[in-house]
């Protein structure tokens, strides 16, 4: 029996988009400074239903539709920040980004640096990332990693409700550019948040699971499949014990996190949804090799999205992408050729 | 009713106007001779030849104004009240430099100033200016402007006129000061556009647009004084696109093939100085004494912010990584 009768406190369960819709809610109520903008936020609710209703509570200067102008938007998101506004900006998906990155790469993230410590850009981008939901090549990719390259960004990628509530406000009370990775396929999945917690820290991993045979490191939508993973490594004939590390943040990267599981595991398996060469999974294979060489007792492994735009066909589109089979096998190999589980 | 422009805006005015002027000229001409010095580095671009535009409108702006401008915005800087010897110092890449050394001759801020750069990214800054002017517009700020400079050349950049919608769209105190000077380095008007009429683009998008002799400074002034009344009364934004001419290659770095001798010595009888002097001259507001005196003090402006620059600490190699992400907010 839920003897929860004050909806602000406690743990509720909620998915995935309401958490980001409370946040969002949230923040527009208790911030006049905020407001949302992006293509179809106000009336259609945003592409992915995360807006629906607030424009209503919020009026259409705070939940302001944009034209189709991605470089225009983002730019004019960036002047409001710097006139002392807190704008959250909606990009439809990261393929959408592409359109703008001019404004994120070339203003956004110098502009601190290049005025000599003046003006600070406290701009939030909000956008969705990855495939799953057969919307072909350029609704579907995940290039995170690619803004994870980027010195003045902050980027961060919520896997869990708990994280899409409590993100959001943390992004906005930074004074920097912060761009958050929604992965389109986390809308509908429902998990406990904790209405009372307060915003959640940016530049921390999180252990989702403990285990000592091996470290599995994954982010947005990849955690969950990390964690299915690591069920069936545990319920196998041979049992494995998987630790599972949410990244959260993209940049920072929370190498610290990581170090201290693999030093334990002696093995890590990196898991990307976007492409191997020059990828996010690259990076983290290099920083924890150059942190852990002499604890590791094999190379780090590297389980990533197949260097193919992604396909619509279901089957192609699931072969492109990292499934729970492939992380499990590649956490198996792991073991099995470095002695097996403790 | 008195219809004399000069009579109109007043014999002081008419004198701050010419000493603005030569400040730029002067300060100008000296960042090419250091530049041949290798004091100055990277990318410099001049705006000789075009200082009526700059003196015309920053002499019109409020403190509580924003300002944007291009990587051709020494003068615009200068005449904001940002210290030659900041703007010196920047391009010498001292540590006391209006950006801390970081940002050169393409990218001079100053936060007490709210002038938000010299963008080096053409068109860049337009999607910068419909936000700020959102800003101003949210938070109730009536009466403040934000003017965004900009060169013909921006025109034929996609958020030129994402820009322009968004803030007719929106109603946004914006002014828009398109700097026709005709070459986007090497590339004429003529042989990039479809539709040579600037104000017609703009005009397109529902702004008021005119285009205005941007070689005569009364004319800047004029048309200037129109476009601030409107936009600071609620009007919305405006365009205002001045045709002027660059004296000097694009940057220290062009052979300046592009254009014809005779081009350039045509557009230079219509210097903006020579003539301002001259018709000041004419109609008695100064006399040649006085106009050597503003040559005189322009150059020790300049010579000090030299010595001065000269002089600056080099900003210590420990700090490189400052700046890269704020601890708290700064500026705005």
């Amino acid at each position: 029996m839920n003897e929860e009768t004050d909806a602000t406190t406690g743990v509720v369960e909620m998915t995935y988009r309401e958490a980001m819709r409370t946040a969002l809610a949230d923040a527009l109520a208790s911030d006049e400074r905020v407001f949302i903008m992006g293509e179809d936020v106000a009336d259609y609710g945003g592409t992915y239903a995360v807006t629906k209703g607030l424009y209503e509570e919020f009026g259409r200067d705070r939940v302001r539709n944009t034209p189709l102008s991605e470089s225009g938007f983002v730019g004019a998101g960036i002047g409001a920040a710097l006139g002392g506004m807190r704008p959250i900006v909606e990009i439809m998906t990261v393929n959408f980004s592409l359109l703008a990155l001019d404004q994120l790469v070339n203003t956004a993230a110098t502009l601190l640096h290049m005025s000599g410590g003046q003006f600070n850009v406290p701009l939030v981008v909000r956008m969705t990332t990855g495939a799953g939901r057969q919307l072909a090549a350029q609704h579907s990719h995940s290039l995170e990693g690619w803004y994870a390259h980027v010195p003045g960004l902050n980027v961060v990628a919520p896997a869990t409700p708990h994280d899409a509530r409590w993100m959001l406000p943390a992004a906005l009370a930074d004074p920097n550019p912060v761009i958050i990775f929604e992965h389109s396929g986390l809308y509908n999945e429902s998990g406990p948040v904790d209405l009372g917690a307060g915003p959640a820290n940016l530049d921390r991993a999180d252990v989702r699971r403990r285990g000592d045979d091996v470290t599995i490191v994954a982010s947005a939508g990849m955690v969950a499949k990390a964690l299915r993973a690591a069920e069936d490594l545990a319920a196998g004939a041979n049992p494995i014990a998987a630790e599972v590390v949410d990244l959260r943040s993209l940049r920072p990267l929370d190498i610290d996190t990581l170090a201290e599981s693999v030093q334990r595991t002696h093995r890590a398996v990196v898991v990307d949804e976007g492409w191997r060469t020059g990828g996010l999974n690259a990076e983290l294979a290099a920083s924890i090799t150059e942190r852990c060489f002499w604890t590791l007792d094999a190379p780090v492994a590297r389980v990533a999205g197949r260097e193919v735009p992604i396909p619509y066909a279901k089957h192609l589109e699931d072969a492109a992408i990292p499934q729970v089979d492939d992380i499990t096998e590649a956490a198996a190999r792991l073991v099995a050729e470095t002695g097996g589980p403790t | 009713m008195n219809t004399d422009p000069l009579a109109e805006i007043g014999d002081e005015y008419c004198r701050r106007l010419l000493q603005d002027m030569i400040r730029i000229r002067v300060f100008e001409e000296r960042c090419a001779e250091l530049y041949g010095q290798q004091k100055i580095r990277g990318f410099l671009h001049l705006y000789i030849g075009e200082e009526a535009i700059a003196t015309g409108v920053m002499n019109l702006l409020e403190p509580h104004d924003a300002v944007l401008a291009t990587y051709r915005e020494h003068g615009h800087a200068l005449l904001r009240g940002v210290s030659a010897s900041s703007i010196m110092a920047e391009m010498f890449g001292r540590a006391t430099g209006c950006s801390g050394g970081r940002g050169g001759s393409m990218h001079l801020f100053d936060e007490t100033t709210r002038f938000f750069g010299g963008n080096a990214i053409v068109g860049g800054h337009l999607p910068l200016a419909v936000g700020l002017g959102l800003a101003d517009q949210m938070l109730g700020r009536r009466g403040q402007v934000t003017v965004c400079f900009f060169g013909e050349g921006a025109v034929a950049e996609g958020e030129f006129h994402e820009a322009l919608n968004l803030a007719a769209l929106w109603h946004v105190p914006v002014l828009f000061v398109c700097e026709n000077n005709r070459y986007a380095m090497g590339t004429s008007l003529r042989s990039s556009e479809s539709q040579l009429d600037l104000a017609l683009k703009a005009a397109s998008y529902a702004i008021p647009a005119w285009s205005v002799d941007g070689m005569d400074v009364v004319e800047v002034t004029r048309a200037t004084q129109r476009a601030l009344a409107s936009v600071r009364a609620g009007g919305g934004p405006m365009f205002v696109e001045f045709q002027t001419y660059r004296f000097r290659a694009h940057s220290m770095f062009d052979p300046d093939l592009y254009r014809s001798r005779d081009e350039v010595e045509e557009w230079k009888q219509r210097d903006p100085i020579a003539t301002f002097s001259a018709r000041l001259v004419a109609a008695d507001v100064v006399g040649e004494d006085e106009i050597e005196s503003m040559w005189e003090f322009a150059r020790d402006e300049t010579e000090e912010a030299v010595e001065v620059a000269d002089a600056a600490p080099l900003e210590p190699i420990d700090t490189l990584e400052d700046h890269v992400l704020a601890s708290e907010e700064v500026g705005s």
